[in-house]
């Protein structure tokens, strides 16, 4: 097997396009011909086949048997390793962010504390009666 | 509007990652926690059980920072690089190299701060400036699942749809 770099490297490749995404999400339904493929789309069928060979290139489709028909299905484990490590990629930088919002929240109460303490400096002090 | 707390990440090309996340705070607030060193060290901690021991700022363009982390069995991990543009308070760009050995490259880093009604977001997009960087990175991440998951190639395809 290749290195898993260059496999996610393909994988978020073949990802980065939206008709190649609208594709898969049509396949993750279940398999379909170049033609049913192409319906959706404002395209000609040989632009949909050149999307189809970057999928296939990518491991993320494979082609069915029946000779005639030769319908597209969806392979999902290279989209699984992808979505692995958005995933932890995503928990890592969830946590690191809550505690951001921790320090935050803190400094906001600091501000808070020092616009207090300047409006208690402001206000005017109760003037003492000089006694006569 | 993003609502406070969801981290929203989305990969549109092959070498970059992009993740938006909204904060309750103002924009110079949101700043100097991404900058200040004693702030940054509180919260920038990567995997469960690891700290910062080292974290120097020099906030300004072509200044460097230096980030060293360490887990519990002293296993020691730097990373820094210099600032190319400082905004106060909305934009950093900065360059960002890991000193360990799988090191493929350099990555750039955006970060984008904007401001509404108090509340910051942040957008922070990693460009890796060729594919041994984003090798190097993916091979780090890179866990292997054999399971499929429908839920979450909806919420990766869903990103583009919706």
């Amino acid at each position: 097997m290749k290195p898993s770099g260059y496999a996610l490297d393909t994988t978020f490749a073949a990802l980065a396009d939206p008709t190649r995404r609208a594709i898969l999400v049509r396949l993750a339904d279940g398999e379909a011909t170049v033609t049913e493929l192409a319906a959706p789309f404002d395209m000609s069928q040989p632009a949909i086949s050149k999307h189809l060979k970057v999928l296939e290139r990518a491991g993320l489709i494979t082609r069915g048997r029946e000779a005639q028909r030769r319908p597209r299905k969806l392979e999902p484990r290279p989209l699984t390793e992808a979505t692995d490590w958005i995933e932890r990629y995503r928990k890592i930088w969830e946590a690191n962010f809550k505690r951001l919002d921790a320090v935050l929240e803190e400094l906001k109460g600091k501000q808070k504390k020092t616009v207090d303490a300047l409006i208690e400096e402001t206000k005017p002090k109760p003037r003492k009666r000089k006694a006569k | 509007m993003t609502k406070t707390g969801a981290l929203k990440i989305t990969t549109p090309t092959d070498r970059e990652l992009v993740m938006t996340r909204v904060f309750d705070a103002p924009r110079a607030m949101v700043f100097d926690a991404l900058t200040k060193a004693d702030l940054v060290k509180r919260w920038l901690l990567g995997p469960p059980g690891w700290t910062m021991p080292v974290c120097e700022i020099d906030v300004r363009s072509g200044g460097k920072y230096r980030y060293v982390w360490q887990n519990a069995d002293g296993r020691k991990m730097g990373m820094g690089g210099t600032f190319q543009e400082v905004v106060q308070p909305s934009r950093i760009v900065a360059t960002e190299v890991y000193e360990d050995y799988w090191t493929g490259g350099e990555t750039l880093v955006t970060t984008e701060l904007v401001e509404t009604r108090g509340k910051t977001t942040v957008s922070t997009t990693v460009h890796y400036a060729s594919r041994d960087a984003r090798d190097a990175a993916l091979k780090m991440g890179a866990t292997k699942g054999l399971e499929a998951s429908y839920n979450r190639l909806d919420e990766l395809l869903n990103e583009e749809t919706h």
